[in-house]
Parts: structure tokens; sequence; C-alpha cells
């Protein structure tokens, strides 16, 4: 049997390879569906969660590895009914487009920001440059990260009005 | 279940029974008819519409009718709108959704937008591909939300008794001109009592009138994206559902002679191993082995314990050396094929002040959206019913039909967003894949299988965009204008005939209107590897080598490359007066003068920079692109800025276009400067993306849109940004440098990004 906390709920696994990656135990076990595949092999980071806070792809990281230790996943990225200042950011930004990556890029970005309150454009490339955007929505997810951060503009224009969400 | 399915099957099976029972009722229904429909759960105004004879609609299985769309009006004054295509990341659930809203002057707070049941007998065509849903579209959706406003109108007229022509609305209300107001739910119901008008007795709003339309609109779906919510094909979780992976010859049409399926079965996890025949089509299912497990890892760790002998003998023996070297080879002719031919280019040529020959290469390239191929599949009470990711669900209906065997009646697919499409998911292989194993595996238990392809899978088994040659020859004459232009195209055939898909040229495609000594012609390389359509297809790679051979020639000639584009374009004309596929050259000067304008074109730059100017016109939209490089010595490439200007006349929501245009460039570049596929005894070699590289954030460059919204009827945007960006990279390294790129990718040439 091995133990998972996940986003603060602790569960018990019975029956699991302890060599099956974190990102199947999240999915297939546990119903977390927003922690993405992209790759099998680390490459594209749609597969990233936090481990003890810190960003991890989980298509590489075995079960045995991460047993009885803290995980969040993009289910756990808001806290009690609020979204995550980036998750806002990126609504406002408009930042996905097909929005496959994005639970990838914002676990990410929200990694970058606990070690860095005011990151700076070469911050966030460095931080950001383990995740693949497919559609291309780089710009956006920077002025997000920026804007989340609470950093001046950097040329891109936010985008008010409207949005509205379903089910 | 989760809560996604539940609520989509809820929806999706709610709509079907009302319009089954409408068609039902009407055995001939006029053409363009819209319906009401009542009883809907809480009541409320219903509106349906659609094109074509309701008999006939039933029975078709093609999809080539008109497509269709449904509003409804809850007594609540919520105001749904159901959106009939796929969303694959174009926006277009938003852009629907905004279209309707504007026409019913909907207040879009309120407005949900939600994705269509599958049904073309009901909607039309559902499919969502070459930039064509808001044009085909355009004037449907208006029309629904002008009925709809049209009715509550009526409504509030009959309940204050007053004329209609003294009532207006805004945003979800009806006022009248002494000061009093009904929102929308309140009159819904009321509504719901009156006769549909005719038609054509709408009066669509002018432009000058529009309240939403042209601002900037987050998506509908953001905040689900953002909070994970389950979305995509691949988050399909069904109660008792198995896993699948499917394992298929490396070479093209290889066939499982025998496989280790005893060893298989015995692995952890793995339920079920099968040899899986197939129909031999690459766009149906050809032969491999499926595993069923009970965890996608258990699927894909069997997998690679698989040992299987292939059958090659009918098997692709494609190798991309062989192809460019066989192409080097005919460049030195003509093709045997004319395409095109007007004037004399052989005079022409010979009467040129310069004359410049070129031979330009780009290679297979992938699709690589970044949601992995997958569907899940069904088989249960003699119906196959389909979870997929699709950019064609529409015409997947019959394809299932036709490889489960099962009458189209008893197939259902349902919709889910597509996590990037590119033109891959036109395809439904995976789909057909998923519901012959799920109905081969229904054998032994009823339950719903999740077939997921690994990433080699899908690298593997695409349906590429084809490498292509182009070996040109062009004449300038003593003014200094194009006077001759000859292409040899050299492109691939599977069938030794036409070129494969999406590996044809357009006999239009630029500049041939426009040239008076004009000579196409084509020769074809057998392949067997699959081709397909990839974003802004054919225009993707040609726009590279005519766009940059053009600006060889002004270059030849000494000319300025916007002065000699705007010479070519002449006169304002639009070829097809009426048809917005056709070329108009006063739309494409004036993006051209846009861009070249907002890049401050013919600035002085400092040494090693260049500022590259293409234009294109591609999927009806003209767009002109000026990129600013710097080259240092060790071919360090640095991207400064790309500012486009585009005219795919007005624009729905500002965010989604500008977001259609900086993704389109990203992608151009991306394909441009590191990916190819490589073929190799039939075999590609590149199958993950540490060997078939995307770009990632420290290289994407800064883009600026720039938009004309002419008065033309709008267009799509999620296709034509994309050619004109190779051809401004090209100019603009041989502007800093002096070197011609010829041959894609760029890193083929030394160069690396900065």
């Amino acid at each position: 049997m091995t133990r998972l906390i996940a986003n603060g709920k602790t569960y018990e696994l019975k029956d699991l390879d302890p060599a099956t990656p974190l990102l199947w135990v999240l999915r297939d076990s546990l119903g977390l569906l927003g922690t993405k595949f992209g790759c099998g092999i680390g490459q594209c980071g749609a597969c990233t969660v936090h481990l003890n806070d810190a960003p991890v792809r989980s298509c590489l990281l075995p079960l045995s590895a991460v047993a009885d230790q803290k995980i969040t996943t993009i289910e756990g990225l808001a806290s009690n009914g609020q979204l995550h200042p980036l998750q806002q950011a990126w609504i406002e930004q408009d930042v996905p487009q097909c929005g496959y990556c994005q639970a990838g890029q914002l676990m990410s970005a929200a990694a970058l920001l606990k070690q860095k309150k005011k990151p700076s454009d070469a911050d966030i490339d460095s931080a950001m440059s383990g995740n693949i955007c497919r559609c291309g929505t780089y710009l956006r997810i920077r002025a997000a990260i920026h804007s989340a951060a609470g950093n001046h503009s950097t040329g891109e224009s936010t985008i008010a009005s409207g949005g509205i969400s379903h089910e | 279940m989760n809560k996604l399915l539940v609520n989509a099957a809820r929806d999706d099976a709610e709509i079907q029974a009302l319009m089954s029972g409408v068609l039902g009722e009407s055995s001939t229904v006029s053409r363009r008819q819209f319906l009401k429909l009542a009883g809907l759960a809480g009541g409320g105004l219903v509106l349906a519409f659609y094109f074509g004879d309701s008999q006939e609609a039933v029975a078709q299985t093609s999809t080539d009718f008109a497509p269709n769309g449904f509003v409804q009006v809850r007594t609540s004054g919520e105001i749904i709108i159901f959106s009939k295509c796929p969303e694959i990341g174009q926006g277009i659930k938003t852009a629907f959704g905004l279209i309707i809203a504007e026409e019913l002057d909907a207040d879009w707070q309120r407005v949900q937008v939600k994705q269509a049941a599958v049904n073309p007998a009901v909607y039309g065509r559902q499919g969502a591909g070459g930039s064509t849903s808001i044009p085909s579209n355009w004037d449907q959706l208006r029309q629904a939300g002008a009925m709809a406003r049209r009715m509550l109108v009526s409504a509030a007229a009959l309940e204050w008794n007053i004329p209609e022509a003294d009532c207006r609305t805004q945003s979800s209300k009806v006022l009248s001109k002494d000061g009093r107001s009904l929102g929308y739910g309140e009159l819904a119901t009321k509504a719901a009592r009156l006769p549909v008008p005719d038609v054509n007795s709408l009066k669509l709003k002018a432009r000058s009138d529009y309240q939403l339309l042209g601002k900037r609109y987050t998506g509908v779906d953001n905040h689900q994206i953002v909070t994970g919510q389950p979305l995509f094909g691949v988050d399909t979780q069904l109660p008792g559902m198995v896993y699948a992976s499917y394992t298929k010859c490396p070479a093209f049409g290889g066939k499982v002679a025998k496989a280790n399926l005893d060893a298989i079965k015995k692995l952890p996890g793995v339920i079920d191993a099968f040899v899986v025949e197939g129909t031999g089509l690459a766009i149906e299912v050809v032969s491999g082995v499926a595993i069923i497990a009970s965890s996608t890892w258990a699927a894909f760790s069997a997998k690679k314990q698989l040992q299987i002998e292939w059958d090659e003998t009918k098997a692709s023996k494609d190798s991309s050396a062989e192809f460019i070297a066989r192409a080097q080879a005919l460049a030195e002719k003509t093709g045997s094929q004319t395409l095109r031919l007007t004037g004399d280019v052989d005079t022409a040529l010979k009467n040129a002040a310069k004359q410049v020959s070129a031979f330009y290469a780009y290679p297979h390239a992938a699709h690589a959206t970044l949601e992995p191929q997958n569907c899940t599949a069904w088989f249960h009470d003699g119906r196959m019913e389909l979870w997929s990711p699709t950019q064609q669900a529409d015409s997947s209906l019959a394809l299932i039909a036709k490889v489960t065997g099962l009458p189209l009646d008893k197939i259902t697919v349902h919709q889910t967003r597509v996590g990037g499409g590119f033109g891959r998911r036109l395809m439904n292989d995976y789909a057909c894949e998923a519901a012959v194993i799920a109905r081969e595996f229904a054998k032994r238990q009823n339950a719903p299988v999740k077939l997921t392809w690994t990433r080699e899978d899908d690298l593997s088994h695409d349906f590429y965009r084809v490498a292509g040659f182009h070996s040109l020859t062009g004449g300038v004459d003593a003014e200094g204008k194009l006077s001759a232009w000859r292409d040899h195209f050299i492109t691939f055939t599977a069938d030794g005939e036409k070129p494969v898909s999406g590996g044809n040229i357009d006999l239009e495609e630029f500049p041939a209107l426009l040239v008076s000594n004009f000579h196409l012609t084509q020769s074809l390389l057998n392949s067997a590897t699959p081709a397909g359509p990839w974003r802004a297809p054919r225009s993707n790679s040609i726009a590279f080598a005519v766009q940059c051979f053009l600006h060889e020639l002004s270059v030849a000639a000494k000319r300025d490359h916007k002065q000699f584009l705007l010479d070519l374009l002449g006169e304002p004309r639009w070829f097809m007066p009426g048809n917005i596929r056709s070329l108009n050259t006063e739309r494409a000067a004036a993006v051209i003068k846009l861009a070249t304008e907002k890049a401050g074109w013919g600035k002085k730059l400092k040494k090693g920079h260049g500022l590259g100017l293409a234009f294109h016109f591609s999927h009806a939209g003209h767009v002109a692109g000026v990129a600013e490089v710097s080259v240092d010595k060790n071919k360090k490439l640095n991207i400064i800025r790309v500012v486009m200007a585009a005219d795919v006349g007005p624009i729905i929501n500002l965010s989604g276009a500008e977001t259609q245009v900086q993704g389109a460039v990203i992608d151009a570049l991306s394909l441009m400067f590191a990916q190819q596929i490589t073929l190799e005894k039939g075999r590609v070699q590149e199958v993950n993306f540490d060997q078939y590289p995307l770009l990632r954030m420290p290289h994407a460059p800064l883009v600026e849109a720039h938009f004309i919204e002419s008065h033309y009827s709008p267009t799509g945007l999620g296709e034509p940004a994309l050619p004109p960006l190779a051809p401004a990279i090209g100019n603009a390294i041989f502007a800093a440098t002096g070197e011609r790129v010829r041959t894609l990718p760029l890193t083929k040439s030394g160069f690396s990004l900065s």
C-alpha cells in the first residue's frame, strides 16, 4: 500500500506497481484529470505538478518516489474557493487557445512565483522553458505571469470585457 | 461518469429528442426553416433552425448541406447558445456565441455557450477546417439571433399592446418608447407561443450598430481550462472503463505476421491482447496489436514488451534522402504535367533585364497536437458510442459505420474539446481504431475502452505535411517589374496520378494571377507515407518558396521589395468579385502598406540586422508580415519583432483574432526553424519532442497583430496568418546577412535561435 497526499487529501493506494508514474496514478487511479499526458519523456511539461512546492514532470516520477510527500495538481491550485492569481490572470489575459498545455504552464508559473515574487522576462523564460505550448500562447503566458505578479504591463493589453463560462 | 459528460449527455439527449419530435411531425420543411421547440425542461423559447428537407436530412449521411444552430432563451433569462463546430483552439465556441448574441442583443454576461450534439441531419456540416467556420456560418448565426430577438420583441409588443416599431432591445431586455421594460426571460414563454416569422423578413444589424462584435472577449471555457476540468477527449472517464494501446508497423502498410500475445496477456494489468486486421486504409484502421489493460500505464508498459514480426512485403520503402536526390535531378527540367500556362515565358525570359533561377526545398512535417490522438469507444446495447477529440465528428460517423459494420443510426459521437487540431484531426483513424477495438473487446466484456496513443505513435503515424520542391526561374523587365515566372513543382503522389492530400498546388496560388507570362509544371514522386492537410495547407510551405523567390527577383532588380510587391499587385482588382476566397489586390496592397508602416520599413538598421517583408493570400485571408531580425557571425538568429497586418473583414473577437495571429507566427517559426520528419526504409525517424522540437518560450518573438476591418464579410483566421511568416524571416535573414536560405528547416543551414 502506498500513501499519496494530493491537494491536501490522503489517498491509500493498493495494487499499484510502485514504478507507475505519478501522472497515471493521478489520472487513472485518482480521477485527477487536469494533469495532462503529452510526451512521456519529460519534454513537454504538460504533466507538471508540484512535489513539495517544486515543479516536477509527473510522467517520469514513479509512485515510489512521491509517497507521503506533498503533491499539488492544477485541481489544488485554487484555495478556499479562490482562484490563484495566475488562474485569474490566465482568464483575464485570455491565454488558452486549445488549452491542453495550460495546466502544466500554470503549475510551472505558480512554482516560479513562489520562488520569485517579481520575476523578470528572463526569469519567466527560464522557468517556463520546459513547457511546450503547441498553439503558441507564450506571449500571453508571459503577460499573465507579469500581471499576476503585479508587474507593469509588458505591452500586452488586458482583455477586459465579457467572459462567461459554463459548467 | 464525470460531471461534464453527464451534462453533455443530458443536453445531447434532450436536444436530440426535441429535434426528432419536430422532424417527425413535419415531412416537408422548406429550406432554411426555423423551428420552435416546446417542452424543454424549465420552459422558455427554443429556436432551432436548419436547411433542407427534414426527411432527406434524417436519411442523409453525407454532410454537404449548410450548417445550423440552436438558441434557447430560458425563463430565468439565461440564454444558451449551442456551438455546432469543434473547438480546437481556434476560439470558435466564443465567436459563434458572440455572433448570435450580437443579433439577439443578449446580455453576454448571461449567455452560456455549449457544444452542440453531433448530428449532421440536424446541424449540417460540423467540422473545423480550412478556416471556414466563420464565413460558412456567418449569415445563419446572425439570422438565428435576429429571429429570436424578433419573436421576443413581438411578445413584448403584444404584452404592452403597442406597435413593434415602438420597441427596441438592449442587453437581454425589450424596452418601449414610453420607458417600460421586460427581460427576455419574462417574455420567453409568450414568445414561444408565437408563429415563427419568415426568415426573409428579418433585418440584420448594420455594422455600426454592433454592441459586442469587434471587442475583446475571453474564451468561454477559460475558467474550466485553468482549473483543470476534464474537457478533452483524453479526459473521458466512464464507469468500468478499460484502457487500450494500439501498435502498428513502423513502416507504413506493414502487417502483423506474428506477435507474442500470450506473453503480453500475462503482464501485470493486462486484460487482453489481440491482433486487429483492419481495413488496411490509413484513414480507417491498419493492421496492429491492441492491448487492453486496467490503466493507461499498464497498456503502455505492455506495449513496450511487444515482439511483433511484421510482414513488410507491401510496406513503404520511402526514403527522404532518395526523394531529395530525385527532386534535384528533376529540377533541371520542366515538369511533365503543365498545370497553368499563360503568355510566353521563354520569350519573356529572353527579353528580361534580369533573370534568376533557384531551387527551394522543404521537408515532411508532423502536426504534433499536444493532446495525443485518443478516443473512447463503448459498444453496448447494439450501439457504438464514442467520445472523440475530432475536427470532423460528422464525417467520422460514416467511417465508424464502415469499420464496425454497424448501421449509421447505431452510432453516436460525442464531440469533446480538442487539444489541438492543425488539420491532424480532420482524419478519424484513432476513432476508427477505438471503435474496432471496443467492438472486438465487447465479445468478452461490456466495457468502454479508452484508446490513447503514445507520442511515439502520434509522430510515427501522422498524415504528414509532405515535403516539396520548387525549381523556379523568374524574369524582371527593364522597369524592374516581374515579367516571367516558371515553377516546376515537385510533389508526391500515392496513386501515380494526382498529388497527395495537402500536397497539391492551387492553380491560383500567388503570384499566378498577377504574372502575364506564367508557367507552372508538376512532377510527382511516388510515396506510401500518409499525407494530409496541415494548418494553411499548401500555402504553409509554398509561400516560403514563392515569396522568398519574389524577393530574390526584387533584389536582382535592385528594387525596394514593398514597391516591387505593390507593382506586382497593380491596380485594385478582385479576381472573382463576390467570392471572398479569391485574391483582391486592393486588400493585399493595404495589408502590405500597413505592415510596413507599423514595422518602420525603410528605417536605418544596425549591421547584422535586417527587415524582411512577405505577403500571402490563403484561406480567404490577405496577410502581410514584416520580420526584424539580427544574425551574428555564428549564425545565431534573433527575431527582434514580427509585425503582421491582416484583412479578414470585420473582427468578431479581437482577443481571439490577436492570439490566432500570434500563435500562427510562433507555429510557423517553430515549423521553419527545426521541424523535419525524415523517412528511412518507410519509417519516421523523429518520434518524440527531443527529436522533433517545438518552439519554446525563450524563443517566442514579440508579435504585433494589426487588422484592417474592411467591409467584406468576415472570414477565418486560424490559418492565413501562418504562410507569410517563413518568407518574411527568410527575406530578413537575407537583408541582414546576404545569405539566401532556400532549404528548410533553418537548422539545416546552421542557424540557431538566440
